[in-house]
């Protein structure tokens, strides 16, 4: 074999790196096995079940308010949404038709639950690449939020505060107060982020043209939310099966068709400009009613199949219950976000380098317990 | 020579986002009353929880060592995780002569609990409540199962009415 030949052989050789299941830029225990060439990137295979706690099957033996708690722990920075979902199934399945009120209610709520997610995400997107800064703003603004939220469900991550019939509590008399503080200090806050971070040349230039997905393979891998919308697929649940108080609000489904990772970016940041101008329509004009419909002790749903989806921060949350007419389902199935949008990681990392697998893994807003459940 | 003239604008231009940014960081560190960062634990004394924080599940009793628990299991059946578990026992009343279910022990084991609030929606007397307390570390996970009801308390009269 001669030199060349020898440097050819060694230089085309693939090799194997775990990354993760403990890596701190997966969010969670994730563990990816990439197959390299060089530094570039060949195949990355995700391997899942590190935090599997099977919430599917233990829905089975809970009654329907009780689903309701464990959907908070499957994507925790949306669980407003997660419990929105179930609870809009079961009162499908019971054609129970919530008051005004508990619709506006539940739609603020859960635009303060994506203003916060986005909000941790951007700080945390700064924090993967190297920038620990946009984390503590990221959180300051944050705790704004998770501070009406404990004052109106009285935890501030995992609320459980949806009930099949509507709310559990009222909401407290300063609510529109504490909220409308938030919004104008968020708008004053929020162009700090592009200046801080957007405008930067460094992280223009890891984002710009990194991890490039396509509308057909957004399509045909289900990457929904503000992932497979930079893609320029329309795919808002608000806007296209419209629940809670989404029809009766004006705003933008913010659709950008570049693909890569700064797109991704981009559209999360205007969707909380977006969030803000959904709150802000709402919040002055909190029908009265009531904030609970009567239900049963024990609910028990007809013999059905129901399925209910949201939009969540991450994208489309579908419940599937099956029920048998007893008062636990008889099979639940949840389609979650990050499941669909992990799988498209192949695609738009292969060809890349790791350093930019981090970032794509940051702007499709990965939360490990919502792929594995 | 335009290559090296673009070249050039290119890196002035990104050093100006540079001190863009810089000018925000520039900012907090001259006005550092606009830092919102609460000194825990040393503002202990001074430190409100809200009224509706979910802490863990107590049961209030009065003066008298009374409770409004009259050992239903409602609470029980609510719980999804198996954390309340009520002891109780057909104890004889001494003014009426019949025997009669009193609760034994009202068993509450933190280590299990998501604090979902079901308990408390579903006790019909309003027996026990969500407490406040949040600093819940011990060195035992035997100190985290706890017995809500005081040695020796009682049913408050006219509660099961």
């Amino acid at each position: 074999m001669s030199v060349k030949e020898l440097h050819k052989a060694t230089q085309s050789q693939e090799y194997f790196v775990n990354m993760g299941p403990q890596h701190p830029s997966t969010h969670g225990v994730l563990r990816l096995l990439l197959t390299l060439d060089g530094e570039t990137i060949t195949k990355v295979e995700p391997h899942l079940g590190y935090i599997h706690r099977s919430i599917e099957k233990m829905c089975e033996k809970d009654s329907y308010q009780q689903i309701v708690h464990l959907t908070d722990r499957m994507d925790y920075l949306s669980c407003h949404m997660n419990n929105e979902a179930v609870c809009l199934a079961v009162e499908k399945g019971l054609e129970l038709e919530v008051s005004d009120r508990v619709k506006v209610i539940r739609t603020i709520m859960s635009e303060l639950t994506r203003l916060s997610s986005h909000q941790l995400w951007w700080g945390v997107m700064g924090m993967d690449l190297g920038a620990i800064t946009s984390f503590l703003y990221g959180f300051r603004d944050r705790e704004m939020i998770t501070d009406i939220f404990e004052e109106t469900c009285g935890a501030r991550l995992t609320m459980n505060y949806n009930v099949p019939g509507g709310v559990m509590f009222d909401i407290p008399a300063n609510f529109q107060t504490k909220v409308k503080e938030f919004i104008t200090h968020f708008r004053k806050k929020l162009p700090e982020y592009d200046q801080l971070m957007t405008n930067n040349i460094i992280f223009r230039n890891r984002t710009e043209g990194i991890g490039i997905l396509t509308k057909e393979d957004a399509i045909s891998f289900g990457v929904t939310g503000p992932s497979g919308r930079a893609s320029g697929w329309s795919n808002d649940i608000r806007k296209s099966h419209s629940y809670s108080a989404y029809d009766r609000v004006d705003f933008k489904e913010i659709i950008r068709t570049e693909g890569d990772s700064f797109a991704r970016y981009k559209a999360r940041i205007d969707e909380m400009w977006e969030s803000m101008n959904i709150i802000e329509q709402l919040i002055d004009n909190v029908p009265e009613g009531s904030c609970r419909e009567k239900t049963k002790a024990v609910i028990k749903l007809p013999k059905m199949e129901i399925y209910q989806s949201v939009e969540t921060a991450r994208g489309e949350l579908g419940v599937y219950i099956n029920s048998d007419g007893k008062k636990n389902p008889y099979r639940v199935k949840f389609r979650s976000p990050g499941f669909s949008n992990l799988n498209a990681l192949n695609t738009m990392a292969k060809g890349g380098k790791i350093a930019d697998l981090v970032t794509i893994m940051s702007t499709i807003d990965l939360v490990i317990p919502d792929i594995d459940r | 020579m335009k290559a090296i003239i673009n070249y050039i604008k290119e890196v002035v231009g990104g050093v100006k986002t540079l001190i863009n940014g810089m000018k925000v960081t520039g900012y907090y560190i001259s006005h550092p009353k606009e830092i919102i960062t609460q000194q825990y634990p040393e503002n202990r004394d001074t430190l409100n929880m809200v009224d509706r924080f979910r802490g863990e599940v107590i049961m209030p009793h009065d003066e008298n060592n009374e409770h409004a628990c009259t050992g239903c299991q409602a609470c029980e059946i609510a719980c999804p995780n198996g954390t309340i578990e009520i002891i109780q026992d057909r104890i004889l009343n001494e003014e009426t002569g019949k025997k009669k279910k009193t609760i034994l022990k009202h068993v509450y084991h933190l280590s299990m609990c998501t604090m979902c609030n079901l308990c408390i929606e579903a006790c019909p007397t309003d027996a026990i409540e969500m407490g406040k307390g949040f600093e819940h570390a011990v060195f035992d996970r035997s100190q985290l199962t706890k017995v809500l009801n005081k040695p020796g308390s009682k049913l408050r009269a006219g509660v099961e009415e």
